[in-house]
Formats: C-alpha cells, structure tokens, sequence
C-alpha cells in the first residue's frame, strides 16, 4: 500500500491568518458569543418539547451476525448523506468566508469556536428538536443522527476549502479573469479544482473520525427520549446491554469491514484521481500505479458516460451571463461607513442578546457552587488529556522515528496506523470494561485510556511520515560525523520530526476531548463505571435529559478546548513551522 | 490621435494607501500610445510598475488616476480584445493542453464546432501539433509557454499583452521561442495587431520591439523612449544592435543617477532611502571582477553583464549598492571603481569588514539610526519592529522588511550589530 502523507485535521486553524498576531480577537469573543447563545436556543426549545417518542419503531432485538451486512449498509449511508450535506456546507459557507470582507471573519472565528464544541453535545441537545419535526416517525432520528456525523466532519472541511480559496496563485486567477470566464465558472473550473487535493484528504479525515460519532449517535437516550437506529452503533449498545462478547466481535469484524470497502471503493480512487489537481507536481514524481478501483472505472468508461449530462449542463452553465448582482455596485465611501456601522451594530447587539440569554438561562439554573463543581471536573479531563498525549507521545515518538528510518517496516506500520486511527474506538470499550471490572481497578485512572486508543495513532503515523522524510544528505551528516546517541536524538531525529510531531499531537489532544464524553462513562451489562470528569458530566446530563446541565458542559469544554488551542497548541504550531520545517 | 491607434493610456496613476495614512504611489502619469502593427517593450527593473501597469491595461485592476482607452472605449472589467501570455505561463494543470487552449472561447458563446476547430489550427501554429491531449506537467517549460501563446492567439485578440513571457525559461529555449515568435509575427500569422512586451532583459528588447519604453523606480514613470528600426530578422552581432543596447544602459543608468540626486536633495533624513537585497558576497565579487583584468576598474555594463551571464535586474541592484557606499560611479552606462573600491578590492577579510562598517555608517542613514538607537538604550538591544514601524512611515511593510533585511545583511558583514531572528532583536552583542 501507498504511504500517505500526514495529514491533520486541525491543521487549517492553526495555519497563519489575519489575526495571526492576536491570541483572541473581537471575532473570536462575537463568535464565541454566538455558539453560547446557539446552545442555549437549543437546550430551551428541547426542554420546553414534549417528548414524543414513546411509540419508536423498537431497537434491533436480535444479535443476529446475518442482520450486520444490513445494518452495515444503513450505517453506512448516514455517513454517506452527512458527507454529502458536509460538502454542502462547505462550498456555500467557506466561499462565503473567502469572498465576503465582511463576514469572513466572523465566519472563521464562528467555526474555529464550533469545532471546539463536543460532537456528542451537539446531539444531546438537538436529538429532541429533530424528533420533534416529525413526530412518532424514524426520519427525525435519522436526521438527528446525519446533523451529529455532519458536526463532525463539515469544520476541517470547510476550513481546509476556505485556506485553498485563499491561496490560488494569482496568475490563474487572472488568467481566468482575462480569458472572460465569468465568477462561476472560475469557481468550477479554477477555485475547487485548486482546493481539491486538500479538500480530499480533509474528507478522509473527516470520514475516519466521522466512524467514531455514528456508532454512538445511533444509540442514545437523553432523558426520556430514546434513539435506536438500526445499525452497527445501537447492535453494538445491545450486544453491551446484554453482555454478549460475541455479537461485539462480529460487530467489530462488520466495521472493519466496511471501512476497508469504503477505503477501497471511494477514497482509494478519490486520491488518486486528485493528484491531477495537484499544482506543484512535476512529471517523474514517484506516481504510484492507479487503484485498481480506478482503473475499472476509467476502462469502463461508466463514469464518463453517467457524468456527461452533468458536464454538459455544467459547461451551459458556465457560458451565461453572470447575473448582474455578481458585480458589486461600486459605493462611495460614506456608504459604505453607514453600512459598516449597521453591520457592527447588529453584530454588537447579537452577541449581547446571546450574552443576555445565557446569563437568563444558567443564572437561573446554576450556582456558582455548580459553576466552581464543572471547572474543576473540566480540570480533571484536563489533566487526563494532557498525561495521555504526553504518555502516548513519549511511547510513540521514538517507536515512530525507528519504524520511519526503515522504508520496508514503514510500508506495513504506516497503513496500519492509520486504520487504526479510521477504527472506531468506542467499539473496544466494552471489552476495556469488562477487563476493568475482572481485576477491580480504579476507575478514575484505568477508564481514561480509553480517550487515547483510538487517538494516539495520529501521533505515530505524523511521526512516521516525518522521519521517512528526513534528507538522506542529514542522515550521511551524521553518520560522516560521527553524530551518535543521545546527540543524535537531540540533534537530528527529534528536530526534524517536531512538526510532523505537533501535527499528530495537537489532533490526538482534540479528539481525546471528544472521546472523553463517551470514554469517562462506560457499560457493560448493568455494571456502570464512572470517572470523575467534564466527559461524565456531560454524559449523565444527557442520560438525565438535565439541559441546564449539558448546556454548560458544552460550554465548558468548548471554552477551555478553545483556549488550550490558542494558548499552547497555535504557539508551538507557529514555532515548529517556523524553526524546524524544512523545505 | 492618429487613424491606428488601438490603445491609448493617458496620464495613469495608480497607488495604494499607506497604513499611517497618506498613500504610496506605484505608476505616477504614465502615457502610451499603441499602434497598429507593433511591438512595444516597457523595460525597467521589478518594481518600476511595469506589470502593474499591464494589470491595468487588461482590466485587472483600476487605476487611481487617468484613462485606458481601448479602441476608444474606456476600458473597466478585462475587455474581450486583450489576452495575455503570463510569466509563470498560468496554465490550468487539470485540464489538458486542448483544455487550456479552448478556455477562451468557451468563455466567449462559440459554439462548440467552431471552438474545436479553431483550438486546433491555434495549436498547430504554435507548434503543438501531437500535444493536445497532454497535461501541462508532461512538458518542458518551453512547451508550457506555447500553450500560453496558444491560449492567448486563439481568442484573435487585437492587443497581446506579454508579462516577462520568456524569464521563467533557460536560454537556449528563450532564444527559441522568441524567433519562432518573431517569424510568425513577421509572416503576418498571427491574429494580433499589437503586441505590449514587459521585460528586463535589454537585449530581448532590442531584439524584439519597435519601441521601448524605460520606466523608472519608485515611483514607476516613463523616463524615455528609444524606437528601434532595425529590420527583422535582428542580428545581435550587429554593431548596430550594440549600439542600441549601450545607449539603453546609459539612459538607464541617467534617469537612476538623476533620481538619486533628486532622492538625496530631498529627504535628508534619508531613512525612506530603499536597500535592495544584495549579499556581500555579490558586493565583493563584482568589486574584485571590475578591479581585475581586462577591465581595471573601469567596465561597460553591457559587457559585464554579458561575462557575468546576469540580468539587469540582478546587475543594478549590485551596482547602484557600490555606488550608494561610494565604491564606484556609474557613468554612461560604464561602471567605474572610486579610489576606496579598489583598495576594498585588494584587502583581506578584516580591513574589507572595516571599510564596509565606515561606509554603512557615513551613507547609509538606517545604519545610523540604527547604531545610534543600540548605543544609547542600556541593554544594547532593541526589537527589529521598532525599526520597521519607522520605516513603513515612508514605504510599504514589505519594502520596509526588505530594506531592514538588506541593511541586516550587511551589518553582519561589517560586524556593525547582530540580529537574532528567533526573538526579533537587533543587538550590539556579539554571539557567545
């Protein structure tokens, strides 16, 4: 197998912007503003709803191993909608981003505080608004199960869209502006084809990371609302409920499964098939031979005749006229005055009425004892994050530099990894629990790897990939030298995998914030254990249908994710782009 | 204005704000006129605003001040008539050579028959013949520009704008496409009627154009005109193609001189003066070679940037340095070492870095500045943004690193103070 570059999704926040020089700007504390009040919204409509689902089609009754290829298949296609609605979004909203002065950075800042947000919150305080929409029916669990896959992979997408826009090399721009393309067909035929090498990748990101939140958002209860999809996730919540080892192993075998297929079939292809778009590339780079998925597809000619209507309404399009709204009417500066003082102004008194009605809402629900009670829970997750990655980095750093010297042990670690990294943690966990339970541990220590086990492979993968790209020229230094030991670790291998290293971590730490919601709780049969943690806390919320208490545990963990980000991660991102990229 | 005049550029001006208010001007009352039937060439070092001026005339960007006239219509937006062969030839990697050459006319409502047909016969003009279904990174650059001159001529434009179309190729594949060019254009094959060249090569030129226009710095002004009769196809080696090159040289060094007159009058200040980023090794090397044989001290410029295989954009910024520290004069397009820069020529290491500090510390007011500013705070230090703040008073932030940085440069040589890059400050303190 191929190896693939490192890639992260969190990559693209960190990328130097406007406000590079601030820690946190105006946008930031607005935006910031903006999701608190979201939440809140969210939380006062889902109390305020009768639950309406006493009468849900049942939950999958059989463990069954002959039921898995369907509820594979159905699983599957959520993940399937939410890309394609993530797709969606990206297009319109990072465009949107890019194109409008105005907005962009209200926008930027909107979504970095949004990816902050735990996935898992997002459901527990939509789910009832989504059932709510189509009473007693299936189809609102569906859609509240797409929103929270769609939570999960439209951020990095439409960041990673919106970094591309921002940097197609002027000349094609101006070429397509000389050679009278109108703005669409620049956008069609200069902008996305640019954007999507890195869109790209940014999907398979997404879709690995997407695994974990599907298999969870399948099965859930808040309060008196229950959801049951038929699919892996809600199998995998009945095989734990009826303590059945088998129907998990089968379960994980149907996942692996599946997600073999989808790396085959869709992004195999896909990646290839991009490298077209690639700007940089010259004739002779090591191009491997094309997916066999591909070829069948290029030989059969099926994709060129199912995409020909398609192109040919696309090339229509692209000969129209722009409507006379995509050239800005020019305004004289006193208009543009008055209209930057309304915009600011409605900006200014959004963030206020968002202030105004959380303050309503958590002064009324919450104590400042409770307040104190979720910071310090919200430290100890902290806590954990932070001895797990620096456990996980200090195990995997130089396992990492030693597999990445070695091209032929590279070849079959690096795929690995990143599957693991694709595989749904939370499928493991029951077994961790049961482990647990048999040898009475503690649970506050022993439950928190579970955060990490699917998130520490973003560590060794980046770390591969950067020692294979160490130049021979450093390597014949050092042995010319004599550079041995513990200097060599210090002057060479560690140095030169730093980036590649903050890449994988800063993405471990994130998704171990995440994680942390399903991994500080866990079942197994009717034994339940508990870690003292912002995760728990949330979690029980959610179990209690408490929407006081989600609403602030989302909040919570967004603020302090937030700024962990902006106070450690983006500094040392700048500092190891600047001192140790080399290129 | 005469019958055949296609494009008109009156008193054009363009410029940006500057960040502390006022603004910086780029093109200040530049005039063109472009006829029927020629080539006209806008020579001048990076940053005179010679693709400045090129955006602005294929409706990229809008001047400030001034009228483009295109065929009597005044031009806003990129009109249909325009085309433009690009420096980095900004070709569409995903699509493929037919691709690229057939953007144009989809662009332009012709009917897909007739874009076929056309794509094809502007290919098999420019040579391309057996490349259509070729991605543009299966090609050597030379290719890569074709399909730019293709793309361009397909469109039958009546103005081709070219920006520096041949820097980004080597020589020998310069010299190649610009005949192949130069005969097609001759026989009449070409569906142009003028041609705009933005170049700093002086010889393509001269090889190339009917006239050129010399643009100065900061701000970029039509300093001259120089109109070239020599019949096609022009041979380099006739005296009167040297000619033409030396008087360009000295015309080109005579508006720099005036200007530096004119700069020197009026900011005495001087610390808006900017420093081009020219290594001391350049410094050195082009002191030792004037010293040396065959020129002793005193060489013609086009010769020496013949020997020295380098460009006048690479070559001034040498020059003009000696001559701002007062190791030479440049006169009449020759370049002559002053007493100072043939004893720089003749020393070891150590007299050369004290000659270097003195003469930063007499001419150059930023070392000044900068020198005074260390000395005087008690730690021997101060950030590198102190300095920048200053400078972006009189030039934009990026000229203001780009100065900072020359001026870094040389202080390292001359081992007048120290930078640290990591923490930004500038210090008096040699590194332990």
């Amino acid at each position: 197998m191929r190896l693939l570059p490192p890639v992260s999704v969190e990559w693209n926040r960190l990328a130097p912007s406007r406000w590079s020089g601030t820690w946190l700007s105006p946008w930031d504390i607005a935006a910031a503003l903006l999701v608190v009040g979201f939440v809140v919204l969210f939380a006062l409509v889902s109390r305020n709803l009768v639950s309406p689902l006493a009468s849900l089609p049942a939950e999958p009754s059989s463990l069954d191993p002959r039921l898995l290829p369907e509820y594979a298949l159905r699983t599957s296609l959520r993940m399937l909608i939410a890309m394609g609605v993530s797709l969606l979004f990206t297009f319109t909203y990072a465009t949107w981003a890019a194109k409008s002065p105005r907005m962009g950075p209200l926008l930027i800042a909107l979504l970095d505080i949004l990816q902050s947000v735990p996935i898992l919150g997002f459901i527990s305080i939509t789910v009832v608004f989504f059932l709510s929409l189509t009473p007693g029916r299936m189809f609102g669990a569906e859609l509240a199960a797409v929103f929270a896959i769609f939570t999960s992979q439209a951020w990095n997408m439409a960041f990673s869209f919106y970094q591309s826009l921002r940097t197609v090399p002027d000349e094609l721009t101006e070429a397509g502006r000389v050679f009278g393309l109108s703005a669409w067909a620049r956008f069609w035929r200069i902008e996305t084809p640019f954007a999507m090498p890195s869109l790209i990748w940014n999907m398979m990101m997404s879709m690995s990371g997407g695994w974990f939140f599907v298999v969870a958002a399948e099965a859930i209860s808040v309060g008196h609302t229950t959801i049951a999809l038929p699919g892996i996730g809600s199998y995998i919540a009945l095989a734990i409920t009826e303590r059945n080892m088998h129907a998990i192993l089968w379960a994980i075998g149907a996942m692996l499964v599946v997600i073999l297929i989808y790396d085959q079939l869709l992004f195999r292809p896909l990646v290839a098939w991009a490298r077209r778009f690639r700007i940089d590339q010259q004739e002779g780079d090591d191009e491997p031979a094309p997916p066999w998925a591909l070829l069948v597809l290029r030989r059969s000619k099926l994709m060129d005749r199912l995409a020909l209507p398609f192109q040919t309404a696309m090339r229509w399009s692209y000969r129209q006229k722009p409507p006379a709204l995509a050239t800005p009417l020019p305004q004289g500066p006193s208009r543009r005055i008055a209209s930057d003082v309304l915009w600011y102004g409605l900006l200014a008194v959004a963030a206020a009425a968002a202030l105004w009605q959380g303050w309503l809402f958590f002064g009324h629900e919450i104590s400042w004892h409770e307040l104190q009670e979720v910071l310090l829970l919200a430290f100890f997750t902290f806590l954990r994050v932070a001895v797990l990655i620096a456990l996980a980095s200090a195990v995997w750093t130089p396992i990492g530099i030693y597999v990445g010297l070695r091209p032929r042990l590279t070849a079959i670690v690096q795929p690995i990894a990143q599957f693991l990294a694709a595989f749904p943690a939370n499928l493991l966990f029951p077994v961790a629990v049961s482990l647990i339970v048999a040898f009475q541990l503690n649970p506050d220590i022993w439950l928190s790897p579970l955060m990490i086990l699917g998130t520490q492979w973003y560590i060794l993968f980046n770390v591969i990939a950067g020692a294979s790209a160490i130049p021979r020229d450093f390597r014949d230094v050092a042995a010319g030298f004599q550079v041995r030991g513990l200097q060599w670790w210090r002057r060479i291998a560690l140095p030169a995998v730093f980036p590649y290293y903050i890449t994988g971590a800063i993405t471990a730490s994130g998704g171990s914030w995440n994680a942390s919601i399903v991994a500080e709780i866990a079942n197994w049969g009717d034994r339940t254990l508990e870690a003292r943690g912002l995760g728990a806390y949330i979690a029980d919320a959610t179990t209690k249908g408490d929407y006081a208490h989600i609403a602030l545990g989302i909040v919570v963990m967004a603020v302090v994710v937030t700024l962990v980000n902006r106070a450690f991660w983006r500094p040392l991102f700048r500092y190891a782009e600047r001192k140790y990229r080399l290129a | 204005m005469r019958e055949n005049t296609v494009l008109d550029v009156r008193h054009l001006r363009r410029a940006f704000p500057r960040p502390g208010g006022g603004e910086l001007l780029v093109l200040d009352d530049v005039n063109l006129t472009l006829h029927k039937g020629e080539i006209v060439g806008l020579l001048g070092r990076s940053g005179s605003g010679k693709s400045t001026l090129l955006r602005l005339i294929s409706g990229l960007a809008e001047p400030q001040g001034g009228e483009i006239t295109y065929l009597g219509q005044k031009i806003d937006g990129p009109p249909a008539g325009i085309a433009m062969v690009f420096q980095g030839f900004a070709l569409l990697p995903w699509l493929t050579v037919f691709e690229n050459v057939q953007l144009g006319l989809e662009a332009q409502h012709i009917p897909a028959k007739e874009a076929r047909a056309r794509a094809l016969a502007a290919i098999d003009l420019i040579g391309l013949d057996g490349y259509e279904s070729a991605y543009p990174r299966e090609l050597s650059g030379g290719m890569r520009q074709r399909v730019g001159f293709a793309r361009a001529m397909v469109v039958n434009p009546n103005v081709l704008l070219m920006d520096e179309p041949f820097s980004a190729l080597d020589v020998l594949t310069a010299e190649n496409l610009r005949t192949d060019f130069l005969e097609l254009w001759a026989e009449g094959q070409l569906p142009i009627q003028c041609v705009i060249l933005v170049t700093h090569n002086i010889e393509e030129a001269v090889l190339m154009c009917d006239r050129v226009l010399l643009f100065s710095t900061n701000p970029g002004r039509v300093t001259g005109e120089i109109r070239i009769d020599l019949p096609h196809p022009r041979n380099r080696n006739d005296p009167r193609f040297g000619d033409l090159v030396d008087r360009i040289y000295v015309e080109m060094t005579a508006g720099r001189i005036a200007r530096a007159e004119q700069q020197r009058a009026g900011l005495r200040a001087g610390i808006g003066m900017l420093l081009p980023r020219v290594s001391s090794n350049l410094i050195s090397g082009l002191l030792e070679t004037v010293a040396a044989e065959p020129f002793n001290g005193t060489a013609d410029l086009p010769d020496i940037a013949s020997d020295l295989q380098m460009e006048i954009d690479e070559l001034f910024p040498v020059a003009e340095t000696l001559e701002l520290l007062r190791f030479a004069r440049l006169e009449g397009g020759d370049i002559v070492l002053t007493e100072a820069g043939k004893r720089f020529a003749e020393a070891e290491l150590d007299e050369r870095k004290r000659m270097f500090r003195r003469r930063l510390l007499v001419h150059v007011p930023l070392a000044v500045l900068i020198s005074r500013v260390l000395d005087e705070r008690e730690t021997h230090s101060a950030p590198k943004r102190r300095f920048l703040d200053e400078l972006e008073d009189h030039m934009t932030p990026d000229a203001a690193e780009d100065t900072l940085r020359a001026l870094i440069g040389w202080a390292r040589f001359g081992e007048l103070f120290a930078y640290d890059d990591e923490t930004g400050m500038l210090s008096l303190e040699n590194p332990s």
